[in-house]
């Protein structure tokens, strides 16, 4: 098992190095100069090329590849070309109200969905089945940022309940925190609810039919015992898959829901980086995101060993 | 809602009193929504700018948030007042008889954020630095034969030939005032933005909480000496009143009018016009234009390629286009914009409107057509430049293009976010190589008002701005004026240079818009400004 | 390494077990959902032959008007006809959908057969589908956007290329499993050319999932159309599409929620029935299932 741990570290190795380089390359072949962005409108085609210069733009494209992957390795991840501000520092910044409102999503939408998965599988082929199947599809079908904005008109706008935008760290007023992140989690967690509840809903249909649930049934266990404790945890694997696998959906959610919400994430951060072309806090973001991405579903494949009894290594 | 003023000249702000007494009033009946819960200290104003901050050298960009950052931490030797005069500001100021030798005295009192002195020998820096990035800079010390500080408070300029206008350029409000810097940051490379963020004006920048298109916070800089003349425009005494300026950036404006509404923030430079009717509702904010000059918004063409090449088809484009649907589009309220022909903006000493008749006017596509015919209009496709990320250019490109078309053009609208526009329009390629042909973007009117700054009215082909016309009489004309005498010969020059940019079709004049503030209401006391600043204001409770 | 379920096969996993109640497989919904979308499609694509205005036609006299006789729907910032531009604006949507769906399952289907089938091959192409995987596709897809220019045809590879390694996976774990069929074993025995065995035997096992898949992302790629418009980097006003006018619509989404309004509604009614649809597919299609049904 532990080979298989460190077989499974390994491979991220690679994945991660062609990250790097795909981005790397994608960034430099964009139309886009910084040297325009920082200078205005005004600058004239000599200054643009003095300030390309200073930036370390007109160097060859390998050269500056490979003094980036050098930086990358002494865990430098460079300076924005626009701010002047080490790339490191404004992650430190930006990450926090990205990680709490994920996190805070996360749980909202597993203690919301997998409920709801269970009761329509429990109650197969009823009307609470369909209520939940058909939540589940109206989920995926509806562009998330009209979500917040229905949520915005309802609860901010009309109801007046709660704060229309913004952040607040909760290390420094928890109330204004979590008023403020309602919304956003809210909007969210509405398509990350439709998918786990889908996935919830069909593995434990799955598992309901097996022998050692009638068996357990037919010894009178209760319900919810049978229910949560026997069928769910056979039923977690593909639960869990799909929570690693539609974090890469909550990833791309986050982008559009901190823009409605002026949320100052790590979302809002790439997007205006990319739209600046802001070359060394765009390459470090996408690395991020992707190591991110990449290490969730690496704990997620070792957890499999703790949640399946049945797959060894 | 207190609605203020709209109009395009008069008070902008009613001050004192009445106001007070509205917020009052206001503050006892208002809702308090669950937004409270985030209780603002009174001696701090949240205002959310016209866009995040990223830059923070005012000096090596041209963008209006980083100069409206420098005003806040630097400070400037000489400023201008709401006629556009020159008026002391670090510093007094004499001019020679011969006109050669400009004398600036530093006043007394005047220290940088670190507790170190403004000395001459700083402001000498800052001047030589800023003289290489600003263009009205570079024409003076292309004639300087020394500047230097002659003693602790004084900088002394002499010049090889007279310069007229050099204190117009040297206390211009836009786009780069020489903010004055501590000598050793200003050793720094005019091409590389500094890293040092020590200046002397009246906030300190609080580095720790800077957060790049976030926010930024400034803190009241308490050793600051203001003059003691009342404040008027960027001239006079800048007395601060609050503990500390937030400027915060939100992207999404109507995010941000509910924030104002609900009292999250203090102030908001900019509201879309069609927005208005959401805050009408709200009695605890008032709406108002504080700028009366506004923005111009403009075009220009490629005079490199076709075919646009050609002064006859640049003049049929010219006949094509009118101003009023362009503007309506844009900012819908007639009470916030105005057709305006003058390439130096209608409110300025040297607005002259010859020529512009069609363009205020209805347009004349017929006649365009005619002159398309005649100038043997062979169907090239015109390259049109459209941001998809810019709200305050949304409008023109696409107005436009349908006027352009109406008129016989066959206009090829390309869409692209803004910052593969700035890098496009800088390619002197064919169109059809990555090149262009037209695009819009928009102006401040100061930074226009003169055919010295105005960065369109410059006929130095591959040095002249984007667009590149090659037009030595306009050169003889921009001499005239840097050597008039007096006034009225350089509105006589002015109102020439006028007839000539809009004959060639240099560019083209697309009108003027307003942009409004709105605040809540007991943020009283606000300048009167292009430039919003926070000296004067106060947050009342 | 690792027995069943694979771990990092999470589509797979995903395709292969949901299930759906009988009444969606055959009943009232995907009749319903079908319905939906033939006049969906019906309506947008005949849209020229009977909207009132031309969907471009600007005039800023009639901005932001409520609905009249003349503008059924009102107008938009630029004083164009709402109910022209959404019905319009279906065609370029649906392109979008369609031409993602059917470019990413071609060469999902291309690389995927060639990955499941050569051993030498699969490592690197999962190697670099796992990295294509691993970048946020929002992220992606506007770097891409921003790298081609904001073109209908440049929204569609923006949206396909993070698709395709969704797809590689799904074709090539169905050639894994099928090229150990006797059948498949008994032609590479008999020396059958590579493209027989690749097209007659391998190819046909993908095809009902891949039908499945490229529904899905016929959706989901109307979707990330709307998004990337709303983050700015979408197709041109001058062409209309459901992303952009709400995109466009959204600073007036309090004086004018219409503008937000009618599109979602188009946009969400469509998703909706291909999503249903999609679904009413899959369980048609997989024989998996069939086998467990019989």
């Amino acid at each position: 098992m532990f080979g298989y741990i460190i077989r499974r570290i390994l491979a991220v190795i690679p994945v991660m190095a062609i990250v790097a380089i795909f981005v790397f390359l994608l960034l430099r072949l964009t139309p886009g100069d910084p040297a325009a962005i920082i200078a205005g409108d005004s600058a004239t085609p000599a200054q643009l090329e003095r300030i390309r210069e200073s930036l370390g733009l007109s160097e060859p494209l390998h050269v500056q590849l490979v003094t980036w992957i050098g930086q990358l390795f002494r865990g430098d991840l460079g300076t924005s070309i626009i701010s002047n501000q080490p790339v490191t520092r404004l992650i430190g910044q930006r990450i926090w109200p990205t990680l709490q409102i994920g996190t805070l999503t996360i749980i909202l939408s597993v203690l919301i969905a997998v409920p709801l998965g269970v009761l329509a599988a429990w109650r197969h082929r009823t009307w609470v089945d369909y209520a939940v199947m058909t939540f589940s599809v109206l989920g995926f079908s509806i562009p998330v940022f009209v979500i917040g904005y229905i949520f915005i008109k309802i609860f901010a706008i009309d109801l007046r309940w709660l704060p229309v935008q913004g952040y607040s760290a909760p290390s420094e007023n928890p109330q204004a925190f979590f008023t403020r992140a309602i919304l956003p989690c809210l909007t969210l967690a509405t398509i990350y609810v439709a998918l786990i509840a889908r996935m919830t809903r069909a593995s434990m249909l799955e598992v309901l039919g097996e022998d050692y649930v009638r068996t357990a049934r037919a010894k009178g266990v209760r319900e919810h015992i049978v229910l949560f404790r026997h069928a769910l945890r056979n039923a977690a694997v593909p639960i869990m898959t799909i929570i690693g696998t539609g974090f890469a959906l909550l990833i791309s959610g986050v982008v559009v829901t901190e823009s409605v919400f002026n949320i100052p994430g790590i979302g809002r951060l790439t997007v205006d980086a990319i739209l600046a072309r802001d070359y060394p806090v765009i390459q470090a973001m996408i690395l991020l995101t992707s190591a991110i991405y990449v290490f969730v579903n690496l704990l997620i494949d070792i957890s499999y060993t703790f949640f399946d009894p049945r797959i060894r290594y | 809602m207190t609605l203020m003023s709209h109009h395009f000249s008069g008070s902008i702000l009613s001050r004192g009193r009445s106001v007070m007494a509205a917020a009052l009033l206001a503050a006892s009946t208002a809702i308090v929504p669950a937004g409270t819960a985030l209780a603002q200290d009174s001696e701090t104003i949240t205002a959310v700018m016209h866009s995040g901050l990223r830059v923070l050298d005012p000096i090596i960009t041209t963008a209006h948030i980083t100069r409206n950052h420098g005003y806040m931490i630097y400070d400037v030797l000489v400023a201008q007042d709401k006629d556009f005069a020159p008026q002391p500001q670090m510093a007094d100021f004499a001019v020679s008889d011969d006109g050669l030798t400009y004398t600036f005295t530093l006043r007394d009192g005047l220290m940088f954020h670190n507790g170190e002195p403004v000395t001459a020998a700083d402001a000498v820096a800052s001047l030589e630095r800023w003289g290489k990035r600003d263009s009205g800079g570079q024409l003076i010390f292309d004639i300087t034969a020394s500047l230097e500080a002659t003693d602790d408070k004084t900088v002394t300029w002499t010049l090889s030939e007279p310069f007229g206008p050099l204190l117009d350029i040297v206390s211009k409000q836009s786009a780069v005032p020489p903010f004055i810097m501590p000598a050793s940051v200003a050793a720094t490379s005019a091409d590389e933005a500094i890293t040092d963020y020590t200046g002397s004006g009246p906030f300190v920048f609080v580095e720790e909480e800077f957060e790049p298109g976030v926010s930024v916070t400034y803190a009241k800089f308490e050793d600051y000496v203001p003059r003691e003349e009342p404040a008027d425009w960027m001239a006079g005494g800048k007395v601060v009143n609050v503990d500390q300026v937030k400027w915060i950036a939100m992207p999404d404006a109507q995010t941000a009018i509910n924030a104002l509404v609900s009292g999250e923030i203090d102030y908001l430079e900019q509201t879309p016009i069609d927005l208005l009717p959401i805050l009408e509702a709200s009695p605890d904010v008032a709406v108002e234009v504080r700028d009366p000059l506004g923005y111009q918004t403009m075009g220009r063409m490629n005079f490199k390629h076709p075919p646009f090449d050609d002064e006859k088809i640049r003049q049929a484009a010219l006949m094509a286009m009118s101003q009023e649907p362009i503007l309506a589009t844009l900012i819908g309220n007639p009470e916030y914009y105005q057709m305006c022909g003058a390439i130096f903006g209608c409110g300025t000493p040297l607005a002259s409107e010859t020529g512009t008749e069609t363009l205020t006017g209805a347009g004349d596509a017929a006649g365009a057509k005619a002159l398309l015919e005649e100038a043997g209009y062979d169907g090239t496709p015109v390259v049109l430049m459209q941001p998809t990320d810019v709200v305050t250019l949304t409008a023109q490109p696409v107005v436009a293009a349908q006027q352009l078309r109406e008129a016989g053009f066959n206009v090829d609208m390309q869409a692209m976010d803004w910052q593969t526009l700035v890098t496009r329009r800088a390619s002197q390629s064919a169109p059809a190589d990555g090149g262009w042909n037209i695009f819009f973007t928009n102006w401040m009117v100061p930074e226009i008002s003169s055919p010295l700054i105005n960065p369109m009215v410059n006929g130095r082909g591959d040095d002249a701005w984007f667009g590149w016309p090659e037009d030595p009489a306009l050169e003889e004309l921009r001499a005239e004026f840097i050597a008039a005498t007096s006034v009225d010969q350089q509105k006589e020059i002015a109102e020439r240079i006028q007839a000539h940019v809009i004959d060639t079709v240099n560019y083209v004049p697309l009108g003027q818009y307003l942009p409004v503030q709105s605040r809540r209401t007991n943020i009283v006391d606000m300048i009167p400004a292009p430039v919003p600043v926070f000296w004067e204001v106060d947050k009342t409770e | 390494m690792a027995a069943h379920p694979q771990p990092t096969s999470a589509m797979q996993v995903v395709l292969g077990a949901i299930q759906l109640p009988a009444t969606f497989r055959v009943g009232f919904g995907p009749i319903l959902a079908a319905i939906v979308l033939v006049l969906i499609v019906l309506a947008t694509a005949t849209a020229y032959l009977y909207v009132p205005h031309d969907p471009m036609d600007m005039n800023a006299l009639e901005r932001l008007k409520g609905p009249s006789e003349t503008f059924w729907l009102g107008t938009d910032p630029y004083g164009r006809d709402l109910f022209s531009r959404v019905m319009i604006g279906g065609q370029v949507s649906l392109l979008i959908g369609i031409g993602a769906a059917i470019v990413s399952v071609f060469i999902g289907l291309m690389i995927g057969l060639v990955s499941g089938f050569f051993r030498t091959a699969d490592a690197i192409i999962m190697r670099i589908m796992d990295a294509l995987m691993a970048i946020p596709s929002i992220l992606l897809a506007i770097a891409l956007v921003a790298l081609n220019g904001p073109s209908i045809w440049s929204v569609i590879f923006a949206i396909t290329i993070p698709e395709i390694p969704r797809v590689v996976r799904l074709v090539r774990s169905v050639v894994l499993s099928a090229r150990e069929e006797p059948y498949v074993e008994a032609a590479i025995a008999l020396g059958s050319s590579m493209s027989k065995i690749l097209w007659q035997h391998l190819m046909p096992n993908t095809l009902a999932p891949i039908i499945v898949q490229g529904t899905y992302i016929c959706a989901s790629a109307i979707l990330t159309e709307a998004i990337l418009s709303f983050l700015g980097a979408g197709v041109s006003t001058e062409i209309p599409t459901w992303g952009n006018i709400m995109a466009e619509g959204r600073m007036f989404f309090q004086i004018k929620p219409e503008l937000i309004f009618w599109p979602g509604l188009m946009l969400s009614l469509c998703i909706l029935s291909i999503n249903l649809l999609g679904d009413t597919a899959r369980d048609l299609l997989d024989p998996r299932l069939k086998k467990r049904e019989a």
